[in-house]
């Protein structure tokens, strides 16, 4: 208790000290006012138009900055900083290239709605608009990937702009912020005044939901005979697990959680049926598809749950609880819209809420469903499945670790097999799909969550993508397990190819691929490789008990697939179940 | 749902890209602007855009809940759903030898539209009105042969005492 009083107050005097009104440098006033914002930790690449910010940097270590190896990395670690923590992610990068290298990074986090201050360098005010060195119009290229964007021109609106910044970017629908620093602002001196208050004349979401629509909401609950909750990311973003958890308890309403959701509702609750969609469990598929009313509680309807839109939820009642009024009806049309944040929203449906009793036979037919149709693969006596080794990763780890992933099949058996119980536990990039994220992302969520176990599980190909963040890893001794299911293809391409295009495989072929043990220890990371079921705990158990980061190479089949699967063009109870048939 | 020309004024904080936001909204989002046209408005550091854009109720319904997304848009106001005068000028360059003169004159008199510019060979006619009477013009006189046509796009504004920003 002495130790937290003594934080507390030296964070008060820390805080005195970065408020005073000195004359100091645009570079002076964005880290002071980073700090005043609460940031603790920073992602970031040099270069010559964020040289005066590197410059004020110098000898600094009032937050932690991390030098990643690629823009990407820093902006992929920011991201998974901000995904695991819930706190803004910060990352840092200079002009022309080191900005345009964070565009993928920008695009992963705004079609999750991720909140994240980007803070890239510019040239001089002076050079903008005459193809200067390094120079790239980096708010115009970001525009359709970014909530809001800020050039700064002059050193006064610094203090204004961030503050902003961070406000528009954690509220409401969370998404990313780039904030554009011409060299000569960053140079600039001027009188250091701290702004705390917010006035933005065109931002103010809808955070309280109207009240007559969540009655109405209940109403149609008490009616309902096959009720259904669709829960994503909104739920997890919002603070709104246990919230989500009461609802369900007090309701007795089943519950599917998309991608991006899962961890934001107990995977051992009863009445959890799995993820829905393209490899959604067939009960959470067919659940829909049966339901007489599907309550969607921050989820976005995205292709890849809904799949063909002509005859998803046929006989639903659709109640749609967003954050974004922009994504009520966009999709899928709204019988009952609720604008509003979902944790609010839960609690106030929470006072009200009664048993839904009218459901008890259909309750007991999707508890049988998913007793009679759980997610089976065909497990080898002599080969490494991919889905044992997710199943091994989870019960070695208890089901508590975060798990990042990266993209393709070990991200779908990943939400398949690692049961999550936990928010902020399941880190992936859902929307834009990007590989390369998984590993970086890791880092993020380690360095948010120092005391957890974080593994980043990747397959061969993304983990080439993103591998030279391996450096940061060893040198700052970030204790990140990183698994790699080495299939030795793109497996998900490899899948469709032979699904849809017949067999025939083009291009997916990783032949070449570095040995990933010798590449872990080429940095000083810890490697092992393992091909059968023993080695693979032996190497998994060691991992983890390594105090600093391992790597861990999972040989694995080539011709393993994802199933349940459903095509593109069909309805979501139009599953090729696959081996488990 | 049928497609139908909507006119739209949304009020945006006058700020550099701020242009650039809204059109690029339309552009990915695959939303049709027929016209836009900006200005000032009667509020300094805001302006007004008007943007004529064709699409069913659904599209129309997006339009609206995406542009308030944008954080430089401070109000979205159909004005087509209400009654509406909207108003576009054209500068018509018209080919007209001094002998054709008085019959074009005749067509501009009746019009009430006026001659801004006459050169050695040709008419400068402006003219303002809806559209439908813009297109008219122009049709009328294209039998004399048009050099050139410059419109400003709709300009728009709700009837009565009603305004789009309060």
């Amino acid at each position: 208790m002495s130790t937290h009083h003594t934080t507390m107050r030296s964070k008060d005097e820390l805080r005195e000290k970065w408020m005073k009104p000195d004359i100091i440098t645009g570079s002076e006033i964005l880290l002071r006012s980073l700090l005043l914002e609460g940031v603790e930790c920073v992602f970031g690449y040099p270069g010559g138009a964020v040289l005066y910010i590197y410059d004020a940097m110098h000898g600094f270590d009032d937050f932690n900055h991390l030098l990643t190896r690629h823009e990407q990395g820093a902006i992929h670690a920011a991201d998974g900083y901000a995904r695991a923590s819930g706190k803004v992610g910060v990352c840092i990068a200079t002009s022309g290239p080191g900005a345009t290298n964070l565009v993928t990074g920008i695009a992963t986090a705004y079609m999750d709605s991720i909140p994240l201050v980007v803070i890239t360098g510019n040239v001089a005010t002076t050079l903008i608009g005459t193809d200067a060195f390094q120079e790239a119009d980096i708010t115009g290229i970001t525009m359709p990937i970014t909530k809001h964007s800020y050039l700064v021109r002059d050193v006064e609106d610094l203090p204004r702009v961030i503050h902003e910044a961070f406000h528009i970017a954690s509220t409401g629908r969370k998404g990313p912020v780039l904030i554009d620093i011409p060299k000569d602002v960053s140079a600039a001196k001027t009188l250091f005044k701290p702004v705390t208050e917010i006035d933005i004349r065109g931002y103010n979401p809808t955070v309280s939901p109207n009240k007559y629509q969540v009655d109405k909401m209940i109403k149609a609950i008490e009616q309902a005979e096959r009720p259904l909750i669709l829960a994503g990311a909104g739920v997890v973003h919002s603070g709104a697990h246990d919230e989500l958890l009461e609802f369900v308890n007090k309701s007795g309403i089943p519950v599917t959680t998309t991608l991006l959701g899962l961890g934001g509702f107990p995977s051992g609750h009863e009445l959890w049926l799995g993820m829905p969609g393209m490899h959604g469990t067939y009960t959470a598929n067919n659940a829909i598809q049966q339901a007489d009313l599907l309550i969607n509680v921050g989820a976005r309807f995205d292709d890849r749950v809904t799949m063909k839109l002509e005859g998803f939820a046929p006989y639903a009642k659709i109640v749609h609880i967003d954050i974004d009024p922009a994504e009520i009806g966009k999709n899928v049309p709204t019988d009952i819209p609720i604008v509003g944040d979902i944790l609010t929203t839960l609690k106030q449906a929470n006072t009200v809420i009664k048993h839904t009793d009218n459901a008890e036979e259909w309750r007991n037919l999707v508890k049988q469903m998913k007793m009679d149709k759980p997610l089976r693969y065909i497990d080898s006596s002599d080969e490494l499945k991919p889905q044992w080794v997710i199943e091994m990763i989870h019960d070695t780890t208890h089901g508590n670790a975060i798990v990042t992933t990266d993209v393709g099949q070990h991200q779908m058996w990943s939400a398949q097999y690692y049961r999550f119980n936990h928010p902020r536990s399941f880190i992936t990039s859902g929307g834009l799909g990007t590989m390369g994220f998984g590993f970086p992302s890791a880092i993020g969520a380690q360095m948010a969550n120092p005391d957890r176990t974080v593994v980043s599980i990747n397959g061969d190909g993304g983990m080439q993508m993103c591998a030279q963040e391996l450096a940061i890893c060893a040198i700052n001794n970030i204790p990140v397990k990183v698994a790699i299911i080495n299939n030795q293809v793109l497996g998900m391409v490899r899948q469709w190819q032979e699904i849809i295009y017949d067999n025939r495989y083009s291009h997916i072929d990783l032949a070449g691929s570095p040995d990933f043990v010798k590449l872990a220890e080429a940095y000083g990371v810890r490697g092992f490789r393992a091909t059968t079921k023993e080695e693979a705990l032996q190497a998994w158990e060691e991992a983890l008990n390594t105090p600093g980061p391992a790597v861990v190479e999972f040989v694995v089949r080539k011709h393993e697939n994802v199933y349940p699967m459903v095509t593109q063009g069909c309805t979501i109870d139009q599953m090729i179940m696959g081996d488990s048939e | 749902m049928s497609a139908t020309k909507h006119t739209i004024a949304v009020i945006v904080n006058d700020q550099p890209g701020v242009l650039q936001r809204v059109s690029g909204l339309f552009g990915r989002r695959g939303f049709n602007i027929e016209s836009i046209t900006v200005g000032a408005s009667e509020e300094a550091g805001l302006s007004r855009m008007v943007i004529v854009t064709t699409g069913d109720d659904h599209m129309l319904e997006q339009i609206e809940k995406q542009l308030y997304k944008i954080i430089d848009v401070i109000k979205v106001v159909n004005l087509s759903s209400q009654a509406m005068v909207g108003r576009e000028l054209a500068l018509i360059k018209v080919k007209a030898e001094p002998s054709e003169r008085p019959e074009v004159l005749g067509v501009v008199e009746t019009f009430r539209a006026s001659i801004v510019d006459i050169g050695p060979t040709t008419l400068v006619v402006q003219v303002v009105g809806d559209s439908v009477k813009i297109e008219a013009m122009i049709e009328l006189l294209q039998p004399y042969g048009i050099r050139e046509i410059s419109r400003t796009g709709v300009t728009a504004m709700i009837r009565g005492s009603v305004t789009d920003s309060k």
